[in-house]
């Protein structure tokens, strides 16, 4: 059993690589899609057969609320404000992660298994990563939508930015050493690490938000790898880092298109660089 | 310790899987693939499915997280695919 839900995972895989595959091409694009589907369907259905899974009214519950709130917001948006959903699903799958990754700490903690240095730092790194998605996707969704303008205290933010990292490591450091001792770090890592993906996104121009999106795209796709390393599941690992790494190389290729490096678009509001754009 | 460096090596081994996958995409198919891959990374759902799910000790509040997180990864999926399909046939009818 335990294999056959391996193998399952493995299939997801193939269909999400071949369906990216497909979807870099306009001719394949609408079948890649499909496949990648597919493969999601797959990777669900062996997620629900584990022997782990006990109660499934409330994952019945979820996927029907979220299924539904889903397909409204697919049906509903208007073509022109697409930009503005891709980045505020992002921030939802962050939030996703969030949410996984701090649920599992709780359980572990409750069921009171001291918990290894690598397992701390992969709940660490999915907690932050999805944190940074999370709100820093809300940032680009305001932008993007006219609802909040360019910020002319790049350098305000700047230095909120660099103490709110300072904190994290900090946090993180005492996360690490002695988490279970206090539980009311997982909150201020939390809060620290929204923070942060406000404070990272802010500076940056609104005319430079798409590539803003694909680059928390590509932290969505990392935040499921380090869940997958905090649940010791190969399926979300594979996947996750694939996700990562081609939204990377998507981010990298959109700002080609622009005529923009990368270390411009993030630093340039920052550091106070006019000579682009 | 033996299962981490196994899945380290599959994690960096995907990383160049996911890096060869794309090149030289057309610019008009950038927003479909980013909302196509961001449906993908709503795998995370498989997590969400443990924490809501599990057989072990339970707080209420870790279960609530985990009704929240399938919500929200269900949300991803489903609007991710959706919208990629609906993007993808508008090329279609105009090409």
């Amino acid at each position: 059993m335990f294999a056959l839900i391996n193998l399952s995972y493995l299939t997801a895989a193939v269909c999400f690589i071949l369906g990216i595959k497909g979807m870099t091409k306009p001719a394949t694009a609408v079948r890649g899609n499909q496949l990648a589907a597919t493969g999601m369907l797959v990777a669900v259905v062996a997620a629900l057969m584990h022997q782990q899974i006990v109660g499934y009214e409330t994952i019945i519950a979820g996927m029907l609320l979220g299924g539904g709130i889903g397909v409204w917001l697919a049906r509903r948006t208007a073509m022109t404000a697409m930009p503005e959903l891709v980045a505020s699903l992002n921030g939802i799958g962050g939030g996703a992660s969030l949410a996984v990754a701090s649920s599992t700490w709780l359980n572990t903690s409750a069921a009171g298994t001291v918990p290894g240095t690598a397992w701390s730092i992969a709940i660490i790194a999915s907690i932050a990563i999805g944190a940074i998605t999370l709100t820093g996707s809300t940032v680009a969704v305001l932008k993007l939508r006219g609802n909040l303008g360019d910020s002319r205290r790049a350098r305000q933010w700047q230095g909120v930015t660099l103490l709110c990292l300072l904190g994290v490591v900090a946090a993180a450091a005492v996360f690490v050493s002695s988490a279970l001792e206090c539980p009311l770090i997982l909150p201020v890592l939390v809060g620290l690490c929204l923070l942060l993906g406000i404070g990272l996104v802010q500076p940056i121009g609104g005319a430079d938000m798409p590539v803003v999106v694909a680059l928390l795209n590509a932290y969505s796709g990392l935040a499921g790898a380090a869940t997958g390393f905090v649940l010791q599941n190969q399926g979300l690992i594979i996947t996750g880092s694939l996700v990562g790494a081609s939204g990377l190389i998507l981010t990298a290729v959109m700002c080609k298109a622009m005529n923009r490096s990368l270390p411009n678009v993030l630093f340039g509001g920052a550091l106070g660089g006019n000579d682009a754009t | 310790m033996d299962l981490l460096v196994l899945s380290f090596t599959i994690f960096i081994l995907a990383l160049f899987v996911g890096v060869e996958l794309i090149n030289k995409v057309p610019p008009t198919l950038h927003t479909p693939l980013m909302s196509g891959t961001n449906a993908i990374s709503g795998i995370v759902i498989v997590g969400a499915i443990f924490s809501a799910g599990s057989s072990e000790v339970s707080p209420t509040l870790a279960h609530a997280l985990g009704f929240i997180a399938v919500t929200l990864a269900s949300i991803n999926i489903v609007a991710g695919f959706l919208v990629t399909d609906r993007m993808l046939n508008m090329f279609k009818r105009k090409g």
